[in-house]
């Protein structure tokens, strides 16, 4: 059955503003060049922009990754179904978010400015001397960023099909706009790398920043102002759900998801920036303070992101009815037929552009992030240690396209709720690299080896505990993100949970390897190379004015 | 270890040069003063830790313009969490800057040791 028909204006504004933007990803490959730099040879040009954004730049380019389109479709979608404790959390995750970037990312920052890492892995494979150490950081990495960007390309899903495009009769064909879209996003990250997603970031986020803005102001003001809009949420989520007769949602938290709602909260501000392509657009980014001047300008999405939130109650009041290809009800499509029910369809083509462009820009990131980590911490550190900067990008480029095909692949052959779980998996997965990536930033208390089994016990607790949630209705598995801690009635985040037993089994097992007297691995870096800031030498050039003095130079010892 | 981008070389620790040549453990800061870093440390928890708890603001009432108080106490935050963000960098770039200073002014010439494009001593933008 194919209930919807095509809305060509809004349709044609999309395709139009999507044109554009992959025009500018192909011009970004000049964008910026300096002159004596001959193409995109190094995973610093490639892979990382030319690492000389400003201010700016980085705060569209973060903007760009970290707001990304399933954001601004699950989140309404999680208000207008389930309400605040699933939805709303996102607004003090992205508050709480900045003032621990602002602390963590600037020593990061600066030790790989000294040493050229590329990836958080490199990272701690250098302060820690453990390359079986910085590998587990690296899959743990490319495994959640995966499902990942399969969410952009449900987001993507989401606007072509209120576009009335595809049919649930022919498989093909609905996936057909999909798979152009991606030979297109693919083809620019792959000749222009980073400053693709950079220069479109600007333009996704000012259509992104319009539409909202219009629609807060524009739709409370037609459906009665906020009050109204509130009422019928409280009624909605109030109304007792038959098949388990609880009510369908939380208006407002009480006492009991107090645990839930700070912990959601707190373990996703925590582990978004162990995601690499966070990382990726930190390191991008010209000076130590550049992360730390876009922790307080940053902010600004977060509220935009609050507004878009609460369209997930303005949807219910205006009655819009999210039925997908086959009939049944997806909430994810509750924005983008918010705004093709009330608003001129050349409007809502800009606002459902504004969607599908930003899936564009964090998927590009994502698969430079991941092509990076499986360059630097699996390519070179197990299979060709020699790897010269040139071979370095030309792996990248190309593990960026198997990257996509496999996203591709995974939203087109599996089940849409298959990535919706994997991702979950992946929040809970990424978490545990904090230990690791963090604590050494600040100190190398820890052993190498208990950092990793913490790691895996984390993953395995995680994955247990998550695959041990029970949806309610469906009574399906992976039935949501929140249990209660073993042997309490304590509901938190999963993820947190795992952090938590992680980092106590990395302590113990810390002190117990020390008192046998294992060996530690060699720590490359130094305390200054924590501190450093653009104007400070990277390590390489300190190293030759020291071959200079000393005749010889020092043994290359490692 | 295999670390192709050069990291893999460590200088003899204790034998410092004669000279005032720039080695990996050449302090880039002079000491810190405290005040600065607890302050910041203060605005940044205050902004980590009020947020993330429900118990303070998760009420309908007082509502402003229709809107419970759950709801717009948390978007109030967010430029509060700017404020409190903008605030701490403020405290400690101006510390970390007059820090870069004292070795800059009293330690050794710097200039030369690096690529032409390195810009040393200079100020930031």
């Amino acid at each position: 059955m194919n209930g919807r028909e095509i809305n060509w204006t809004a349709l044609v504004i999309v395709v139009l503003l999507f044109v554009v933007v992959a025009i500018m990803g192909f011009l970004a490959a000049r964008w910026r060049r300096s002159s004596e730099v001959e193409g995109l040879h190094s995973l610093d040009e490639w892979g990382l922009g030319g690492r000389g954004f400003g201010t700016w730049i980085t705060w569209f380019l973060l903007g760009g990754d970290l707001y990304t389109a399933y954001t601004f479709v699950a989140v309404p979608a999680a208000m207008w179904a389930t309400g605040a404790v699933s939805g709303f959390f996102a607004v003090p995750y992205t508050i709480v978010l900045y003032p621990i970037i602002f602390i963590i990312m600037s020593r990061l920052w600066s030790v790989s400015h000294r040493h050229g890492y590329v990836t958080s892995a490199d990272f701690v494979g250098g302060r820690y001397g453990s390359r079986w150490l910085s590998l587990a950081v690296a899959v743990t990495g490319i495994v959640a960023t995966m499902p990942y960007i399969a969410l952009q390309l449900v987001g993507i899903k989401a606007v072509l099909t209120v576009l009335g495009l595809g049919s649930s009769g022919n498989v093909f064909l609905t996936d057909l706009p999909l798979i152009l879209a991606f030979v297109v996003l693919a083809a620019y990250t792959y000749t222009s790398g980073l400053r693709a997603p950079a220069m479109i970031a600007v333009v996704k986020d000012l259509l992104i920043y319009l539409a909202v803005i219009v629609a807060v102001i524009y739709l409370p003001i037609k459906f009665g102002g906020w009050d109204t809009i509130f009422s019928s949420a409280q009624t909605k989520l109030g109304t007792v759900n038959q098949a388990t007769g609880k009510p369908a949602g939380v208006f407002i938290p009480g006492a009991a998801n107090y645990s839930a709602y700070w912990s959601l909260a707190l373990g996703s501000a925590m582990a978004l920036f162990m995601y690499p392509h966070s990382v990726t657009a930190v390191l991008a980014s010209k000076a130590r303070n550049t992360i730390r001047r876009n922790a307080a300008i940053l902010p600004l999405y977060s509220l935009m992101l609050g507004f878009l939130a609460l369209l997930g109650f303005v949807a219910i009041k205006a009655g819009t009815k999210p039925i997908d290809l086959d009939g049944s009800v997806n909430p994810q499509l509750v924005v983008p037929q918010l705004f093709l029910d009330h608003f001129p369809a050349w409007f809502a083509g800009i606002a459902l552009a504004a969607i599908a462009i930003g899936a564009l820009v964090p998927a590009a990131i994502m698969s430079i992030a991941a092509a990076n980590m499986f360059t630097r911490n699996i390519y070179r550190d197990f299979i060709r240690p020699d790897v010269d900067p040139r071979t370095e990008a030309k792996v990248s480029k190309i593990v960026s396209l198997v990257v996509k095909v496999g996203a591709l692949v995974f939203v087109i052959a599996m089940d849409q709720s298959a990535a919706i779980n994997m991702q979950l998996l992946g929040g809970i997965w990424i978490l545990q690299t904090f230990p690791a990536v963090v604590a050494g930033l600040y100190t190398r208390w820890f052993d190498r080896w208990a950092l990793l089994i913490g790691w895996a016990v984390g993953i395995v607790f995680g994955t247990i505990s998550a695959y041990n949630v029970i949806n309610p209705v469906t009574k399906a598995h992976f039935g949501g993100s929140v249990a209660p801690i073993p042997g309490t009635e304590f509901s938190v985040y999963i993820a947190v949970s795992a952090f938590a037993l992680n980092l106590v089994v990395a302590a113990v097992l810390t002190l117990v390897l020390r008192a046998l007297k294992v060996r530690t691995g060699k720590d490359l870096t130094r305390p200054t190379d924590y501190e450093a800031d653009e104007t400070d030498p990277k390590v390489v050039q300190i190293e030759k004015t020291q071959h200079f003095t000393q005749p010889g130079g020092p043994s290359p010892v490692a | 270890m295999s670390h192709a981008d050069g990291s893999g070389y460590s200088p003899n620790g204790d034998a410092f040069p004669e000279e005032s040549r720039l080695t990996r453990d050449t302090a880039i800061r002079g000491p810190a003063r405290p005040a600065p870093y607890i302050g910041a440390g203060i605005l940044l928890a205050a902004a980590i830790l009020l947020p993330l708890m429900p118990q303070l603001y998760s009420f309908d009432a007082p509502r402003l313009a229709g809107m419970p108080f759950f709801y717009w106490y948390q978007l109030l935050w967010v430029p509060i969490s700017a404020i409190l963000t903008g605030t701490a960098y403020w405290l400690v770039t101006r510390e970390d800057r007059r820090r870069r200073a004292e070795v800059r002014a009293g330690g050794p010439p710097r200039a030369g040791t690096a690529s032409a494009d390195t810009g040393l001593g200079g100020d930031r933008p």
